[in-house]
């Protein structure tokens, strides 16, 4: 079992949630209340990486970070050492590829909350802040724990971005999915064999998570 | 009722586009108006401009001496800022919430238990004791509608907005809800704003109605007023009145106090209007309830006013009553309604293709000068 690996997917993916729930929440809950053409844009360009090969998105970060471009120019003049091959770089692509795990499920449930209830709650005398805390988040909450625990697992199991993006470096950037492909090049199986099973149970345990939560709260909340 | 306009809710709101709007009126405190006109007159959009949903391109919507609204001024206060009480069409409750939670989150005292009081206060107002712990969706339309109304006046608004609030319940919960609201607005002393499609709902609670058309107010009046004396034919048509029709004044007799109007072969006496010229074509309406059938085995001395005889075409029983259309002289332009009690018709032996003659009542006629 490659522990560092493990500890590096868990740390890449808690930080990748931590940034990307909030960020998530304000995207989703404004796209939910728009209807234009540019939100039908920005939903496009923010589902691309449920699409695109991630060999391909990898690619375009990979150029993007490197240190002929501006953003690699800069993060390169600040911290003094390159974005790609980075643990920051790889977090930074796994925001990226992340956003569609963390936005849809957060739009879908703000998309389902009836238009009037912020305005009756603004008409009460709520300020949009308390609305938002008494009023809608607990109404969208099993959204945005669906999106936590996707972006989570999801993270975990990347493969293609990351390897493009981090290159394959131990305790730096091999998260345990790099680390399995790694196992299966030098034949060893066993090792692959278990790193994969606990990969398969953690995601059938979150992914059970999300439909037991949900389906309770549907059941618990016919409005 | 205080008619002072500077006290109470003064509307004034204008625009082209998306919704046009061009409408007015003042609402006394106490005083219930209620906004009718069919789909897309503007109701709700007025509604949601008073409470600070909606903006207008330009207007005025001013309580008291507190401007909300003043487009000229740059003022537009936030819903939060506006002191309204609104129920929503479709109550708008927080499903997360129970009933007394609902009407508690928007309290402002200090301690839990006297926000809890209050709601239940408020509970009470509106007869929902014992529902208190109950979530929306555990309660009838009926009981979300009364949880509504009592949160709308958790903080003791100065205008209250009621925008279709019996449309989503059945008929039967509409007219006890109906009912609740004439009793509770006794002891209201805001201005009150009630939107409906609903004109019966319009004549029962309103004090005056204000009714619209594409975004524009064309008539405020008390329900009576505007039913017998509506301003124009636009109005009439919009407030279901039928008996509408066009004519020629043809003179005024000062001595006697009225004018005739030529209608077909027939020249009517009505109410004295000097200020419209001989001569003019207008538009005229008689209320079915002064349309008079003459008894025909027993005439009387007032089927001398404006007698009028025609062929019976249509006879429609609705519960006790009967609607009768009769083609004046069998004439299919000239269809008079005339309303009576099921008795007085069989009573009368009135069927389709009887002739019948019926008089209509002078002060039941009213002109309108036609629309340039």
């Amino acid at each position: 079992m490659d522990w560092p690996a493990l500890a590096l997917s868990l740390e890449l993916a808690a930080w990748t949630t931590l940034i990307l729930i909030p960020t998530g929440v304000l995207i989703g809950r404004r796209l939910a209340r728009r209807h234009s053409t540019a939100k039908s844009l920005v939903e496009a360009l923010i589902a691309l990486p449920l699409v695109l090969p991630p060999t391909v998105l990898g690619f375009y970060l990979l150029v993007a970070f490197s240190g002929t471009s501006p953003l690699g120019q800069v993060y390169e003049t600040l911290v003094g050492r390159p974005l790609v091959f980075s643990f920051q770089g790889l977090l930074l692509a796994s925001l990226i590829f992340n956003l569609p795990f963390a936005v849809q499920p957060i739009q879908r449930a703000f998309e389902a909350l009836p238009g009037d209830m912020q305005e009756a709650a603004w008409c009460c005398g709520m300020t949009r802040w308390r609305t938002f805390v008494t009023i809608e988040f607990p109404l969208v909450w099993t959204g945005v724990l669906s999106a936590m625990v996707l972006t989570f697992a999801h993270t975990l199991g990347e493969f293609g971005v990351v390897l493009m993006v981090g290159g394959n470096i131990p305790g730096e950037t091999q998260t345990i999915a790099i680390s399995i492909y790694d196992r299966v090049q030098a034949l060893q199986e066993r090792q692959a064999a278990l790193m994969s099973a606990i990969l398969l149970a953690f995601s059938f345990a979150t992914i059970s998570f999300i439909y037991i939560i949900n389906n309770r709260s549907r059941r618990r909340r016919d409005y | 009722m205080i008619t002072d306009d500077s006290v109470g809710l003064q509307v004034r709101l204008q625009q082209a586009a998306p919704i046009r709007l061009d409408a007015g009126f003042h609402c006394a405190p106490g005083e219930l108006i209620v906004l009718v006109g069919p789909s897309g007159s503007g109701k709700s959009t007025i509604l949601r401009c008073i409470a600070g949903l909606s903006t207008a391109k330009k207007g005025l919507v001013r309580f008291n001496d507190t401007s909300w609204l003043d487009t000229d001024l740059g003022v537009h206060l936030p819903p939060q800022k506006r002191s309204v009480g609104m129920v929503f069409q479709h109550y708008a409750l927080f499903p997360h919430l129970s009933a007394l939670d609902n009407i508690t989150v928007t309290l402002s005292e200090a301690t839990k238990s006297q926000r809890e009081q209050h709601a239940r206060e408020l509970l009470d107002l509106v007869n929902l004791q014992g529902l208190e712990s109950r979530r929306p969706s555990e309660l009838s339309g009926g009981q979300q509608q009364r949880v509504a109304l009592a949160r709308s006046l958790a903080r003791d608004p100065d205008v209250l907005l009621l925008d279709e609030p019996f449309s989503a319940v059945d008929q039967v919960t509409r007219r006890k809800l109906q009912r609740e609201l004439a009793r509770l607005r006794q002891k209201l002393e805001m201005p009150i704003i009630l939107v409906t499609h609903d004109l019966d709902e319009a004549c029962m609670l309103a004090d005056r109605m204000c009714v619209l058309h594409r975004g524009e107010s064309l008539q405020t009046d008390s329900p009576e007023s505007m039913m017998s004396h509506p301003d124009s034919d636009l109005v009439a048509r919009l407030v279901g009145l039928t008996n509408l029709f066009s004519g020629e004044v043809m003179e005024h007799r000062s001595e006697a106090q009225v004018t005739l109007l030529r209608w077909g072969n027939y020249s009517l006496e009505c109410r004295y209007r000097p200020e419209i010229q001989p001569g003019d074509t207008v538009n005229w309406i008689v209320p079915t309830q002064h349309v008079i059938l003459h008894r025909r085995e027993r005439p009387s001395r007032g089927e001398r006013e404006n007698p009028v005889k025609g062929v019976i075409r249509d006879y429609v029983v609705l519960g006790g009553d009967v609607s009768i259309t009769m083609f004046v002289d069998d004439n299919p332009d000239l269809p008079l309604t005339l309303s009576l009690s099921s008795h007085v018709a069989q009573r009368n032996f009135l069927a389709i293709g009887e002739h019948i003659s019926v008089s209509l009542l002078a002060d039941g006629i009213h002109i309108m000068p036609e629309a340039q």
